[in-house]
Formats: C-alpha cells, sequence, structure tokens
C-alpha cells in the first residue's frame, strides 16, 4: 500500500489482484447480492486508490480496507436501496422429489446426487449466516472467513474486544442452533470415525 | 466458574487464543460440565460446516470494472488542474511579474545628444586608434597579396615579408 501510496500503478494493480475475492465474498454475504457486492467493491477500491496519499501506515491495510468495506456494507443495508435486488442466491435448494427440477431428477447417479445434498448444505449454511443480524454477520465473516484477529474486527466494526468476543459467541450460538442438523451430522461422522479407528486399534 | 461466566471466554478457547489463565479456567469447568463439554465439541463441528460455505469469485468484468473508475476520477481532478498551475510555472510566473514591475517602475535614463563626446573613455580611444592604423595599412597588404600572387616573382630567391613592401 505504501507503494500505491507513492504513485506506483503497478502496486494498485497487485492490490486489487489479492483483495479483490475476499472483498467480494465478504460484500456478497453481507449485502446477499452478488451484483451490489461488486458494485461496493469498485466503491472501496476507488476510494483506497483517492485516499492513497492519506494512508497512515500505523493501521493495518486489511483493518482499512474492511473498514470502508463494512461501512458501506451496513450504509447500503441500512438504505434499503438494494433490497429489492437481492437475488435467489440464498434461497433453499430443494432437492425432495417433488420440487426438485426436471433435470435434476432425470440424473440419478451417485455423483450428481452428493452435488445436490453438498449444495443443499451449502445454501443452508449461507441462509442461517445471511440471516444473522448485520453486525454480528460482519464479525463471523471478518472472524470465520477472513481470519483477521480480534483487534482488527474490533477496529474494523468499531467496538471493543470484549463487545466483539460477546458478539461473536452470540453470533456463533445462533449458528449452533441454526444449523443443529448439520452439526449433529458432522458429530455423528466424527463419532462413527473415532469408534473406527479405535475398533482397528484393538 | 459458572457456564454463563464461560460465555465471554468461549471464542478465544476455541481458537487457541485464550490466555493461560483462561484456559485453565474454561478447561476446570469443562472437566465438570457435561453439557458444555458437549458444547465446546458442537462449536468445533460447527466451525467445520462453515468452511463448507462456497467461495464467491468476482466476475470477469470486476477488474475492468474498477480501472475504468479509477481512470474516471483521474480526468476529473486533471481537468482542474490548469487552474491550479504547477509550482515550478508559478515560481517562473512570478519572477516574470517582479521583473516586470521592477523594469517598470526604474527611471529612465536620457543620454544627452552630443555631437561629439570628449569625454570618451580610453577604452574607446585605443579601439579607434587600432582602427585607424588597419584602415593606414590596407594599401600596403593589398600590394603585397597582389605581390606575393605574381608569378613572376615566385622564381626569386625567397625575401623578408617586409621587403616587398619597402620596394614600394
Amino acid at each position: 500500500m505504501l507503494d500505491v501510496k507513492a504513485g506506483d500503478e503497478v502496486s494498485f494493480e497487485l492490490l486489487l489482484r489479492k483483495y479483490r475475492g475476499p472483498l467480494v465474498n465478504f460484500l456478497a454475504r453481507m449485502v446477499r447480492d452478488q451484483g451490489t457486492a461488486e458494485e461496493l467493491a469498485q466503491e472501496v477500491f476507488l476510494r483506497v486508490y483517492r485516499a492513497r496519499k492519506e494512508y497512515a501506515p500505523s493501521a493495518k491495510f486489511t483493518t482499512w480496507m474492511f473498514r470502508i468495506a463494512s461501512n458501506l456494507a451496513l450504509n447500503s443495508l441500512r438504505d434499503g436501496r438494494h433490497r429489492q435486488m437481492e437475488i435467489s442466491m440464498d434461497q433453499p435448494v430443494e432437492i425432495g422429489d417433488d420440487e426438485a427440477p426436471a433435470w435434476e431428477v432425470a440424473d440419478r447417479r451417485p455423483g450428481v446426487e452428493q452435488e445436490l445434498i453438498a449444495r443443499d448444505r451449502a445454501a443452508r449454511i449461507q441462509r442461517a449466516v445471511a440471516e444473522l443480524p448485520e453486525k454480528q454477520r460482519a464479525a463471523v465473516l471478518l472472524h470465520k472467513y477472513q481470519e483477521l484477529d480480534y483487534d482488527e474486527i474490533a477496529r474494523i466494526l468499531e467496538c471493543s474486544e470484549a463487545a466483539l468476543k460477546s458478539l461473536l459467541f452470540r453470533a456463533y450460538e445462533t449458528l449452533r442452533v441454526q444449523l443443529a442438523p448439520l452439526v449433529g451430522a458432522a458429530l455423528s461422522v466424527k463419532a462413527h470415525h473415532e469408534a473406527g479407528r479405535e475398533k482397528r486399534s484393538q | 466458574m459458572n457456564c454463563e461466566k464461560i460465555e465471554s471466554k468461549w471464542i478465544a478457547y476455541l481458537d487457541g487464543k485464550a490466555s493461560a489463565a483462561d484456559r485453565r479456567e474454561v478447561e476446570a469447568h469443562l472437566a465438570a460440565c457435561a453439557a458444555c463439554t458437549e458444547r465446546a465439541g458442537e462449536y468445533r463441528a460447527l466451525f467445520g460446516v462453515l468452511d463448507e460455505m462456497p467461495q464467491i469469485a468476482p466476475s470477469d468484468s470486476f477488474d475492468a470494472a474498477v480501472r475504468a473508475r479509477v481512470a474516471a476520477a483521474v480526468p476529473a481532478r486533471g481537468a482542474w488542474r490548469w487552474i491550479v498551475p504547477s509550482p515550478r510555472l508559478a515560481f517562473a510566473a512570478s519572477c516574470l511579474l517582479v521583473l516586470s514591475i521592477w523594469s517598470a517602475s526604474r527611471p529612465t535614463e536620457i543620454e544627452p545628444l552630443t555631437v561629439a563626446s570628449t569625454a570618451s573613455t580610453p577604452v574607446t580611444q585605443t579601439a579607434s586608434e587600432a582602427e585607424f592604423r588597419m584602415i593606414n595599412d590596407l594599401p600596403v597588404l593589398e600590394n603585397y597579396d597582389v605581390l606575393s600572387n605574381f608569378e613572376a616573382l615566385s622564381d626569386l630567391p625567397a625575401t623578408p615579408a617586409v621587403q616587398p613592401a619597402s620596394h614600394m
């Protein structure tokens, strides 16, 4: 970022390539619409470019960038301008025989079934995350998917570390309840594997 | 420590980032509380489940759109640049302005129109004398050129350069 500040256009390109994925992912999960997320991500890069002269190396670049992104996402959600544009990204994928589209029913190969199950699980997870309150959602996305430190997330969300930990606890507690079937299944699989391992060792 | 008090320490504990004292406290509680032990297992499983969320790739046109927006922002700033001159240009213009004002405010010295300057400087005098001498010697030089290029004299033995002039 210091090179970008010095007017190096190539460094801005590197910055763009490095952070476009994390940024679009974060914003898409926040605003629940990829088109809007990309518009906001473009705005983030534009603001980063415009404000490069004022960038202070005292703050980590990711903190600065995600703070801009987080504010833009929260403002966008509050404005409600993009609510009507939300696409079916978070809609559940029905895999029941009666509700599945014809092309899915026609193909009964195990690979396709596995893919449909995986899609259903992914859709449930997306929905559970999307239903979290905005700030909890941002906290989970930055903690779980961007793997930022507590102090960084606290700065981005403008709260204390203690408040952040409380926010994260409430969010994960909600997710634990919402995704109980998936969590239960994961635990069963784990228990099954452990039992098998013990049997083999005896 | 009871189940409620442990809530503030769950996240750091599960992340492996709890302080040694907090970790000991949580572990002591888990050893005594079956419900929280089960819960810890569920949180760990939940973190694994959340990993299944698919990543969203930016569209192919994303980079181009960012570049276009940045490029659109740069000329907007440049369009106004002509109003605010660069520091070098501003300095040069200021110098020119100061010089113009100074030369305009300077009193003009009108030299007296004299027909023959009686108080000519020695330098001018010396130059005039040298000029006069050159003009005076001009015919000699012309004659010397004629004599030195005269073919009939080429057979004669070499004589000092002053000699032809003395024959005149």
